[in-house]
Formats: structure tokens, sequence, C-alpha cells
């Protein structure tokens, strides 16, 4: 039959089932096809900490977000257009997520009553008017996907976990999605076991040739791609790019890379990616704990390595006391910290920008060192080299803040020339740089740069720089042990001046505060950091598309802030500091500057809805404009 | 080499040097001022661990190795004092951390002879977990274990190898905790390299660190180590003129295990060591059985049981009588060597180059599935 085709500008489809379903991989590959078709898109995966719940239960479900469309966009989106439910539960489970007359597709042939009871439906909502307002259509997914199969012998349970690519086959019809790499995909990933490859690609398969026969859909849907810049892309998620980062931030210092770490979800993934590129030199140590990982890192970084470790808050809380050692032995060391919902073990698997002051303050004594925080997952091969950078060039201890969601979330990275990266030179110390007492000339590990402060950083081998260090405090220049009151007081001050200096390094805040007609400026700030770049973008836009002023601006650099940062606040007649905690940035931002700031706090789990954020940035400039009249 | 007096312990044999390889050597003499950095000692007087340092600022010019290439580690405590008397490179770092940031040294650095310097509280309290799995792996490394049975520094709480019953500041009424034998955990935790030495027998001390040194891995060396101040004479029995003789069981490999004062003919003790038919080894006297019934040691056994058997004769109360010597030496592939590998072969022969590695980089980052937008 012919279909009507209709345009959109974009769409949000979410993927939800049970944990063992495949909606995680069915999600990616909707992504990779939707990314080489050229749309813009952002992705949220979003998942129980439960590997596999007990089936069919709320607790088990599973989903994946995907946001494509024909223009720039910067979130996952807040509201789906489509959501495909497996089962009662991932229906149950989303329903209160999806925009008023969204697209329902279920999998009728799970809707039993034993499913609908494990998902505590006392009724078939199929049968209720609870999805009145939804474009509802039951597809018996199971049904066809077995007798699909049927030729490849297989059991019916195996048979009927091919549903996900019917699904995902479905949905490539419907948004007119290139299919090549996904069969691409299946016949590497089963290519040893034939009969599964084979039930999969012709799942795949028999989904797209449902959508294109049934008289159930009958509009065919285009996104077109977006314009983009000109150069070579790939879907990337953040904890590759961070990866990436890592491996660009090493080959551009020449310093091997050693990565001390203990698994720990979501960080574990760039353990894993790293793991697998020891052609560059790379050694990824698992070990015993958080504090060794991070022991270890920081001893590779004392014999010349860029050393790092990876973790979460949990682990961060564990390592603290060895990111105080290398604040006080000044070397370079990189901690990321790919942050989720605490306190204590807390949402394993949700994400959250809590661990601020815990990167800011978590150790004993004046401990200071630089944060640093991507802003959306391609950024984070940016944040990377640039922690790098600060790491080497200072030799300081640097918190790298990832989260949860720049982790797994995904979207379009431009690639980088590699000409254009930046070079780190870690100037190792080859001299000794001291004339002694009788006039021989010895090496003190305590001698800094007039410029950045920072100390010489002699590696082992090196003859005539033999030296110690350690945890007890330094005699300023020579670094022997040194009780003095006086030298104390200058050293905690001289390793507070050398991290403040960071901030002579960084170019200025940049504002986005585009002058109306008569040339006024906002009177409003959105102000953020990390992740919420997206969401603030996103709600900054709708202000501006209904007629608002306001002005964002987003810090990649928490400690030390930019220089100009003050200016900024000032310039403003309200500050919103939009934040996944209860207002860390806020606080530091008060302390730091005296500016009134108001903090706008959201801590479920999940990244900022930019349709609420947009409403309190609209509420707040007109009470900022009205205090005028 | 054994003496009528049977107060002097066997030294045990040198092995070659797998511990060293790789590692630059040094056509120049070294002597002990070449490795004694000009601060300040500052033990208490008498403390067991100046005859430890002097005994490694002694025997260090005679590994041969470039002093540059050198590195102690520590970690908190009376002993872990220890680097900043040695003019090599050295890190004072965190209490009990020590073996975990000697393991990303010596992975990162074939080229460096690593030691860790650590005590009775360090390395088996607070940490013991970064001990044994350093141990397992068989890092490249020497551990040197101060073991005063005490917690000097924060003075005088018990120890994790404080005899039960001890009365402390932190115990007035004595201990109730069972206390590990280090020799016995290091067994457990598939050590390759264990064994024990004591403070005041500097040659002893001398030949037992040259035998860790050369050892390929992680070698464990106990030192039974006086602490005048909170718990003098925890060890008296092994070193005291008098007592030694009979408390000491000395271990040297391929020997018969007897002490006591020495026969001058046949060079063995009048008390010997047997193994029970439960596994288990006991004290005899060697007239009873025979020589032929008494235990040959064997530090090159396979398997661990017998060394942990051996390891068992120490009094886990107030010491009176302890094996002491190496009771473990054996080859394994260590951590370092294998990850090392792991990536020599990962990077082939090619991808040495600046540009081969820009190259390989833009790969990377090239790498899945890309698209162009002209």
């Amino acid at each position: 039959m012919t279909k009507q085709v209709k345009q959109l500008d974009r769409v949000i489809i979410r993927f939800a089932g049970d944990s063992g379903d495949g909606m995680q991989l069915t999600g990616d590959r909707f992504t990779q096809e939707s990314a080489s078709f050229g749309n813009d898109l952002s992705t949220l995966p979003n998942f129980p900490a439960e590997i596999r719940a007990p089936q069919g239960t709320m607790h088990g479900v599973s989903s994946f977000q995907v946001h494509f469309a024909d223009h720039d966009i910067l979130t996952p989106g807040d509201a789906p257009d489509v959501l495909v439910a497996m089962n009662p539960a991932a229906l149950r489970a989303n329903l209160g997520d999806l925009r008023r007359g969204a697209t329902i597709i279920v999998d009728s042939h799970d809707f039993t009553a034993r499913n609908l009871t494990k998902a505590g439906y006392e009724h078939n909502p199929l049968e209720t008017d609870e999805l009145d307002g939804f474009d509802v259509v039951p597809v018996d997914l199971t049904g066809m996907t077995v007798g699909a199969v049927k030729e490849f012998g297989l059991s019916r349970k195996d048979a009927s976990r091919a549903k996900n690519m019917f699904s995902l086959g479905l949905l490539s019809w419907m948004y007119g999605r290139p299919t090549e790499a996904t069969l691409d995909f299946l016949e590497r990933r089963f290519a040893t076991v034939p009969a599964i490859r084979d039930a999969n690609v012709t799942a795949f398969r028999a989904g797209w040739n449902y959508g294109e026969t049934t008289e159930a859909f009958v509009v065919q849907y285009e996104v077109k791609p977006a314009p983009m810049p000109a150069g070579s892309y790939r879907n990337i998620t953040g904890n590759l790019a961070l990866s990436y980062g890592l491996i660009a931030g090493s080959a551009q210092s020449g310093l091997p890379l050693f990565l001390g770490s203990y698994p720990i979800t979501p960080a574990s993934d760039i353990l894993h990616e790293l793991s697998r590129h020891k052609a560059f030199g790379v050694t990824t140590f698992q070990a015993e704990d958080e504090i060794a990982g991070v022991g270890a890192a920081l001893g590779a970084a004392f014999g010349g390595a860029l050393g790092v470790t990876t973790t979460s808050g949990p682990g961060i809380a564990l390592k603290a006391e060895t990111i105080g050692l290398g604040v006080m032995m000044e070397l370079p060391l990189l901690v990321v910290d790919v942050q989720r919902g605490g306190p204590s073990t807390g949402l394993p698997t949700k994400t959250e920008q809590a661990d601020l002051l815990q990167a800011m303050f978590g150790r004993n004594g004046e401990s200071p060192l630089p944060i640093v925080a991507p802003r959306s997952p391609a950024d984070c091969f940016d944040a990377a080299i640039e922690a790098v950078r600060i790491a080497v060039t200072y030799r300081t201890p640097v918190m790298l803040l990832s989260d949860g969601y720049l982790a797994n979330g995904s979207e379009p990275w431009s690639i980088p020339d590699v000409e254009d990266l930046p070079v780190i030179d870690p100037g190792f110390a080859t001299e000794p740089n001291h004339v002694g007492k009788n006039g021989t000339p010895d090496f003190w590990p305590y001698l800094r740069d007039e410029e950045t402060l920072a100390r010489p950083w002699a590696v082992p081998g090196t003859a005539g720089l033999e030296h110690r260090i350690g945890g007890l405090e330094k005699g300023d220049g020579h670094g022997n042990i040194s009780y003095d009151p006086t030298n104390h007081d200058l050293m905690v001050r001289t390793r507070a001046a050398k991290v403040a200096r960071i901030a002579e390094s960084l170019p200025p805040t940049e504002v986005d505060d585009p002058r109306d007609e008569s040339g006024r400026g906002a009177r409003v700030l959105a102000l953020g950091w990390g992740s919420t770049y997206g969401p603030i973008g996103a709600a900054v836009r709708a202000v501006r598309l209904a007629g608002g002023r306001v002005a964002q601006a987003h810090l990649r650099h928490l400690s030390p802030f930019p220089a100009d940062l003050g200016d900024v606040l000032r310039r403003y007649d309200r500050v919103l500091v939009p934040e996944m905690n209860l207002g860390q940035l806020s606080l530091l931002l008060r302390a730091e500057y005296l500016v009134d700031v108001i903090g706008y706090n959201h801590v479920r789990g999940l990244p900022l809805r930019a349709f609420e954020l947009a409403e309190a940035l609209t509420d707040l400039i007109a009470t900022t404009e009205e205090a005028d009249r | 080499m054994s003496t009528t007096t049977g107060a002097d312990l066997p030294f045990p044999a040198l092995g070659d040097s797998a511990g060293l390889a790789g590692m630059p050597a040094t056509d120049v003499a070294q002597n002990r001022k070449d490795f004694t950095s000009d601060q300040e000692v500052r033990w208490c007087p008498g403390c067991g661990d100046y005859a430890v340092l002097a005994a490694v600022q002694g025997f260090l010019p005679d590994l041969g190795l470039r002093r540059e290439n050198i590195v102690f580690v520590s970690g908190i405590g009376c002993s872990s004092r220890f680097p900043y008397y040695l003019d090599t490179y050295g890190m004072h770092s965190i209490h009990g951390r020590a073996p975990a940031i000697a393991t990303g040294l010596a992975t990162t650095r074939s080229d460096l002879s690593v030691w860790v310097v650590t005590g009775d509280g360090d390395a088996l309290s607070i940490g013991g977990n970064h001990l044994i799995h350093a141990l397992r792996r068989n890092v490249n490394m020497t551990i040197l274990l101060f073991n005063n049975r005490i917690y000097g520094l924060t003075k005088g709480q018990y120890s994790p190898t404080s005899e039960p019953g001890k009365v402390t500041k932190s115990t007035p009424m004595g201990s109730v905790d069972t206390p590990f034998n280090p020799v016995s955990l290091a067994l457990g935790a598939e050590a390759t390299f264990v064994a024990r030495t004591v403070d005041s027998d500097r040659k002893h001390l001398t030949s037992v660190l040259s035998a860790a040194a050369a050892h390929r891995g992680t070698a464990l060396v106990e030192i039974f180590q006086n602490c005048p101040i909170f718990n003098d004479g925890a060890f008296e029995a092994v070193t005291s003129n008098d007592t030694k003789t009979d408390a000491i069981i000395p271990l040297q490999h391929g020997e018969p295990i007897t002490f006591g004062p020495r026969d001058a003919e046949s060079g063995l003790g009048p008390r010997g060591v047997v193994r029970d038919p439960s596994g288990r080894v006991r004290v005899v006297d060697v007239a009873d059985v025979g020589v032929q019934e008494i235990l040959v040691h064997d530090a090159h056994a396979e398997d661990p049981t017998t060394a942990f058997a051996l390891s068992r004769l120490t009094d886990a109360g107030h010491l009176r009588r302890a094996p002491i010597g190496i009771f473990r030496q054996v080859e394994r592939a260590t951590y370092d060597d294998q990850a090392r590998d792991q990536i020599a072969t990962a990077q082939g022969e090619s991808g040495a180059g600046p540009e081969a590695k820009r190259q390989s980089l833009a790969g990377l980052l090239h790498s899945g599935d890309t698209w162009t937008v002209v």
C-alpha cells in the first residue's frame, strides 16, 4: 500500500522493556542509524542497578531514549513522542513521561494476566480508557518475530529474544532510517552463532516489512538531516570520548598512560575501553580497591607516567587521602569522577552533580586542586585533554567531573584533526637547580617556576636529582621535612596560590547574550556547569523564542574559576544557577563573589527538564523586569 | 659454614639476579656514603631501625645498580621514615598504601629497583589489603616488614602482631585480638619469596636482603625489630647470646632443619623438625628419631604447605622460638613483566615514532561508524 509521508523537525523515541530485552542495544542501533543519516541527536539510556531484576516487574524496566532532529539540539528531550513498550511494566513505568497524544507501540503478546499483575495493573490498560489521549498501537511483536524466524530451529525463548530487532526494523521503517550498518553489525556481532545471527537479521527485516505492509501504520515520517559544519563525524558517548581524551592527552604530552582503577558504575566503561588500547602504550591496572587504584596511579606519576584513576563518588571518598598526598607531593594526577546519585551507594545508574563540594573540599587540611567539568558527551574529549594540560603543567592532582548522563548519553562528535590538538610539555627536570653549601650543584625539588609556581618533576633514573618526597610538610625550596610554623603558613598559601594561578591560563568566560534591536542585553543570566549545559541551553532557546531576554554562560573550570567570573556575575541583576544538586555551585559563587545567586535544583537522578527550567527562567525574568516599573 | 657456637645463622644461597634484570648497572665503585642522605636520623636511641638502615646502606652498593635507579617507598610509622635517610629516590607516602604505590611505579618502570619499607601496623593492619594483593600479583619489588609487635609512632598501642593478652594504653586489661603471623599470612597470599631475619644480626640480614633483591617478583622479608621504648625485649629470645641458639630454628635450603648447640663434626643441632603424618611439623630430639627422619628444608618447593607448617613453629604469644631464614623462594611470572609484555605485543614492531603515533591516534578517533558532512 502507498503510505503517506509526513515531515517532522524532530522526534523523541523511547524504547522500554525488561533488562534482558535488549533495549540498550536497540536504542543504540537506532541512534547509529540516525547519526549516519545525518540528524543531530542526543540520547539518554536509563537502566536499573540490578543486572536482571525479576522479569516483567517495574524494577526490571530498562529504557533508551533518543532525540533526533533536522536541526541542532541540546538534550535527549523532556517528553517522548513515541514509546515502544515491550511489556506492561515498561508501559506503566514510562507512561507518565509521555506528551499527550504520543504514540505508544506495545507488544500485545506480553500483556498477559500474569504480566499485568506483575506490573501492578488490575485491568488491561489496552482495554480500558486509561490510554485515551494517546495513539496506541498494539502489535504482536513476539508472535510475529517467532513466526518470522521459525525456519532457524531456535527454541521459542531464543526466537522471541529477537523481538527487539523486529521493533527496531519497524521503527527504522517508520522513520526511514538507513539499515545497512545495523545489518552489518548483526553479521559481526553474531558471526559465531549463525542461527542467532540469521534470526536477528530476519526479525529486523520482518519488522521493516511489517511497517511497509500493515494498515496499522499509515504514515511514514521523515526527519531530514541537520545542517552541520563540514567534517567527519561519529556518534560518541561521554565515557568513550573521555577515554579517547585520555589517550590523546598521553600522546600529546608524550607521557605513557597508566590507569589505576577499581570497577564502579558508571565509570567502569573507561577502564574497559582503555584496556583495549595497549597499542598506545596504555597500562590498565584493575586494583584491589579504590585506594590502590589511585595509589598505583600516583606511584606511576612519580615514575614519570600520566597517572589516571577513574571512579564515581563513593570511590572519591576512598581516594581522598591519596589525592591529598598528591597535593602535598605536587605530582600530576588525573582523578576522574563520573558522578552518580548519592549519598552512599545512592542511585548507582542515575546521574547527579552532587560531588562538586567533595571534589573541592573532600580532603583534610587546606588541600586545593583544580576541577574541570565537561558539558556534553562529546565534550568529554576536550575536557580530558584540558585536565591533562593542567595536571602536567602545574604538577597537581586534577579532578575531572563527568556524570552518569554524560557517561552513557551520546551525541554526534565532530572528530578533531590530530594536528589541532594542544601539545603538552612535561618539562622534566634534568639538571641540578641549586648550588649547595659547599658550592656543589644539587637538586631542590620544591624550587618553583616563577610563572606557574609549579615545582620541578624529576623522575627516578635521572642521575644527580635523587630526592625524597612525601606527605609531611615540605620546607620551601629544599623540600626536606619542616615543622617550622612560618614555613607551613607559607607552603599552605603557596599551594593555594599555585592553583589560583591556573586562572591566568584560562580564556575569559563566554557569555551568550544576544542584544535586541534596541541594543539591550539580558538582565538575567543562567549559569551552569557540567552536563546541565544541554537542558539550560534548550531552556534559554525556548525563553528567547517566546520573546524573553536571557543570557547563558557555562563553566568548564570550577576551580579556579575564570578570572572574569565575578565581573560577569555582577553585570546581571539576577543569576540563576541550575544544578542537579541542592546548590553546590551556588554556595561556591556566593562565598567567592558575595553575589546573591538563585539556585534551581533537582536531584531526580535524571537530566533537568528544559521546559520546567524555561518556566523558571521566564518567571525570574518577569519579576526582575517588573521590579523596574 | 656452621660453627660450633651455633649462634651464626647460615647464609642463604644467592640465586641468579633475575630481580635486577633490566636495571642499569654502574661500573663506578660505590660505598655506604653514596647512599647516605644529608638528613639527620631521628629514631629513638637503641631503636632496631638503626641497625637495619646501616645494613641497607652497607649492602646497596653491592647491588651494583645506579643510585638513581633505586626507589624506596614507605608508608607511615617509625620505620617508614627510612627513605629520608637514603640518597636514592624515595617516597614517604601514607599509611598502609606503599605496596599499591610501588605497584604503579614498578609496573611502569622496569628499570627501577623498587623497595617498600613498612611496619607491622602499616603492612598488616591499615594496609593489609594492599600487602596481600601485591604478594599474589608478584610485582617485582622487595618489601621490608619491620615487625616490632607494637605501635611506636602513636606511642604504644598493641599491633596486629602483638601477643594475645598484651597490656598497652589501648588494652589496659590485655588485648583480646589474635595476632597475624606475617610469614603465614604471606604464604597464604601466594607469595613467591618469604623470609624472616633479625635486626641485630647484620650478616644474616644482609644475606637475606641480597637474596630478596635478586628475586624477581614480590619478596617479603619480615625483620624482627626491637622497639626499646614501647616493647623492649620482644625478641630477646632470638637476639640474646644466652638463648638464641635454642630459640632460632635456622632454615637453609637443602639442609636438615636442626637447632641448639651444633655438633662440631656433623654440624647439626640436638633438636630438629620432623613432619607429622597430619601434615604439620614438630620439634623433636634428633637422637630420638634419627637424622634421616629430620625434615630437609626445601625453599623451592612448588607447594607452600611445608613452608606454612614451618611458619607455625613461631610462637603466637611471647616469643620463645622462631624459624629464621628463607621459607619460600620460587619462580613465578610477575605481574609487571606480563603487563609490559602485553603492551609490547599490542604495539608490535611499529608505532614507535611520533608520526606513526599521530596516525594511529587519528585512526582511533575515526574508528567505528563515521560519516562526512561536506
